[in-house]
């Protein structure tokens, strides 16, 4: 018995040694000293005590007037409107625009001549409890002199499960493409990219959920995925599951103090749909091109950034590069011809943007992009396609932009636009010039 | 059930042996502290010393409002044990969106792994009413407290109380380095106190509300700021205006920040002939700076002018 004692307090002693060892070794050697230090400790200790109730004294005797609002509206979301428009002007007409290997839906049409109100949108958003992050967002533009309300958006995601995992619920932007995931009013042109026009009918959005894992790791590593309804565009048509789905991923880092990057790989698969194009008026009767089958899109993505020292505010620079490929397998029929016109469809459309943005001024920013786009589409009946617009001849869809903005603060900015645009045979030149304006909270500032 | 002593004594040396080799493991794994600013990741190494890991996410020479939301940035949120910020809004346009996409629910506002500075001083500048026209107004107040040495010992008292608290096994540690700092700040501040009786009162001009807690420590005197209000870039207007306004004071000198242009500063001059001094705005952290190395250089150039 005496033996047990004797081993186990060796051990103690032993495991007490070698972990107090460093620490021992760390402390001040006068022991005189470290009594007077611990004095010191305790007594500031005791002044931040004072300090948090002299606070609470301030709070309560309303010396500090942000804090003075007690009601419920003190748990109002923030709120922030964006007042968003536009002068164009076309040497061709708008009405004609096309482009020919892309059957154009979704919202893949130009601004109205003249004046119009763009994308004006009203965002709310905020913390729902401890553990849900709430965001709300319509937007309201007029079509066709009627006011049109959108719901864009209108999603929670978790703030709580930690381990580097996130899930989304509700309406949202994909996550298939860097653009897709910002709204209109943060692009650096006015318009979409030809692609993101000839795919997505400017940008994808549906109703559903997305998970996201961020790696422990020292460079940004993001794995996810999603599952839609599959009723929006380029998707279509009822779906009693998962009609639409992606999986991405994003990786990126920093270069130094100055240099940043970003890139992403993804992947959406829709089967069985129903896709509905824009139609076009046909001696009187609108004729609406409606494909059914298999669709998928592959994209990749490229960010770079560069900011002297890595200050943002005066000057820097963005690189910006995207690419998809979509491939559609299935029946094209243009409802409402008579008779009813019908072919197969194997189509192939590809396409990229490069975009180049120099905020050269703390107040002034100038950018060109260069878009380009390529099609491959076959089928039975080549009079069906050429019927909905998937036939090139030959044409190969190119546009080149060139925009300059004056940003007074983060909240304001007037930009204008050039395009020289070839997306089919009529080349056009367009000029937009832009206002954007944000009334309300501050607006976070995403890669 | 009978049990030999001899298989009872090893069983027990097995179990206390062990227990040393984890309370080895865990005493020295380190925690990672995420600091917005330089100034909170030298607080926090002085405090935590090689028992902390640190990463800065911000440098002296970058503006702490005009951060994004990079991916580099996201990558380090996501690890960090302890974030430790400025508050007050400062970092509103990037960290929010950096903790949600980080995924990382520990320093989350409210938990222990979230230390907002700006908590534990009395801050300036809350404003009256909020309003856009006020230009870069924080609804909480000034957010540049680091500038008053006098702050620097309050939240040093806190974030060592916080760190204490994340990881308890190493608080003599800890409690030791601080007590360290705290002795040595206070001795240093007496340095900078008698440094400073030279400007007090003296007439100041600066470039935006950046040093208001240092100007309100040393009893300087700010006549006017060179941004028409915080955020907006000094207009011709406002200049001509400031320069007829200013024209019957006596000032000593114009203040700005490093990261910001000289040039509205340097005309002023040449109007008034007052110097034109850049402080560094904060501890260059990634060049191995310590905090009182920093202010020291700040009193240095202040009262090497006068």
């Amino acid at each position: 018995m005496k033996n047990l004692y004797i081993n186990s307090a060796v051990s103690i002693a032993l495991c007490a040694c070698t972990s107090l060892s460093q620490a021992e070794t760390r402390k001040t050697e006068d022991q005189d000293n470290e009594n007077d230090m611990l004095l010191r400790v305790q007594a500031l200790e005791q002044r931040i005590q004072e300090m948090d109730a002299d606070q609470s004294e301030q709070q309560t005797s309303g010396l500090s007037p942000a804090r003075r609002q007690v009601s419920d509206n003190g748990f109002n979301p923030a709120i922030s409107v964006i007042i968003d428009g536009v002068y164009a002007s076309y040497k061709s007409d708008p009405e004609e625009y096309r482009i020919p290997g892309y059957a154009l839906g979704g919202e893949a049409e130009l601004a109205p001549k003249g004046f119009s109100l763009g994308h004006s949108e009203i965002t709310m958003s905020n913390n729902i409890d401890d553990k849900f992050f709430g965001q709300f967002t319509v937007a309201i533009a007029e079509h066709e002199g009627e006011v049109e309300v959108e719901l864009e958006e209108a999603f929670f995601e978790t703030l709580s499960l930690g381990h580097g995992f996130t899930i989304r619920g509700g309406r949202f932007y994909s996550a298939l493409g860097y653009l897709n995931q910002q709204h209109p009013h943060a692009w650096d042109f006015q318009d979409a990219p030809l692609i993101y026009r000839g795919i997505f009918g400017n940008q994808y959005f549906d109703d559903g959920l997305r998970a996201s894992y961020v790696t422990p790791t020292d460079v940004f590593l993001e794995l996810g995925a999603e599952v839609f309804s599959g009723r929006k565009y380029p998707a279509g048509g009822e779906h009693s599951g998962a009609g639409s789905w992606t999986g991405f991923i994003n990786s990126g880092g920093d270069i130094g103090t100055s240099h940043s990057w970003q890139a992403g790989v993804s992947y959406w698969a829709a089967d069985s749909i129903e896709r509905e194009y824009g139609g076009h008026d046909h001696d009187g009767t609108a004729e609406v091109p409606l494909f059914e089958g298999d669709s998928n899109i592959v994209g990749a993505n490229l960010i770079y950034k560069w900011a002297p020292n890595g200050n943002y505010r005066d000057q820097n620079l963005k690189f910006q590069f995207e690419y998809f490929t979509r491939d559609d397998d299935g029946q094209l029929t243009l409802l409402d011809s008579n008779p009813l016109e019908e072919s197969t469809l194997s189509s192939k459309q590809s396409g990229y943007y490069a975009q180049l943005r120099w905020k050269f001024l703390r107040e002034w920013a100038t950018a060109v992009r260069y878009d380009r786009l390529d099609s491959d589409n076959a089928g039975s009946d080549l009079d069906v396609l050429d019927e909905a617009g998937l036939i090139s001849a030959g044409h190969t869809p190119v546009r080149a932009s060139i925009m300059a903005e004056w940003i007074p603060s983060e909240f304001s900015r007037i930009r204008v636009q050039y395009n020289r645009d070839e997306s089919y045979q009529v080349a056009d030149d367009q000029v937009y010039v832009q206002y954007t304006f944000s009334i309300g909270a501050h607006g976070a500032h995403a890669y | 059930m009978h049990i030999n002593p001899g298989m009872r004594r090893g069983f027990l040396l097995t179990v206390s042996l062990c227990a040393c080799l984890l309370h080895s493991v865990s005493a020295q794994a380190t925690l990672n502290v995420f600091a917005c600013e330089p100034e909170w990741a030298a607080l926090a190494k002085t405090i935590g010393g090689d028992r902390l890991t640190v990463y800065s996410a911000t440098t002296a020479m970058q503006d702490p409002h005009h951060i994004q939301a990079r991916p580099g940035l996201i990558a380090k949120a996501r690890r960090a044990d302890l974030l430790v910020c400025s508050g007050a809004e400062l970092e509103v346009g990037w960290l929010p969106l950096l903790l949600r996409k980080s995924g990382n629910a520990d320093v989350r506002p409210g938990q222990p792994g979230n230390f907002a500075a700006a908590d534990y001083v009395k801050k300036y500048g809350v404003p009256e009413k909020l309003d856009r026209r006020l230009g870069d107004v924080h609804a909480e107040g000034n957010p540049h407290i680091h500038t008053s040495p006098e702050n620097i010992l309050m939240v040093a008292a806190a974030l060592h109380q916080r760190i204490t608290e994340l990881d308890p096994d190493n608080t003599g540690y800890y409690r030791a380095n601080y007590a360290v700092f705290e002795k040595n700040w206070r001795q240093s501040m007496q340095q900078w106190q008698q440094q400073a009786a030279s400007l007090r009162g003296a007439n100041i001009v600066t470039h935006h509300t950046y040093w208001t807690y240092l100007n309100e420590w040393a009893g300087m005197n700010v006549l006017a700021t060179l941004e028409p209000v915080p955020g907006v870039s000094p207009s011709s207007s406002h200049l001509a205006r400031l320069k007829k306004q200013l024209s019957q004071q006596d000032i000593k000198m114009i203040i700005h920040v490093a990261y910001v242009s000289d040039r509205p500063s340097q005309w002023l001059a040449e109007q008034t002939g007052a110097p034109v001094i850049a402080l560094p705005a904060t501890v260059d952290f990634q060049g191995g700076q310590t905090l009182s190395q920093w202010f020291d250089d700040v009193m240095q150039r202040l009262v090497g002018d006068l």
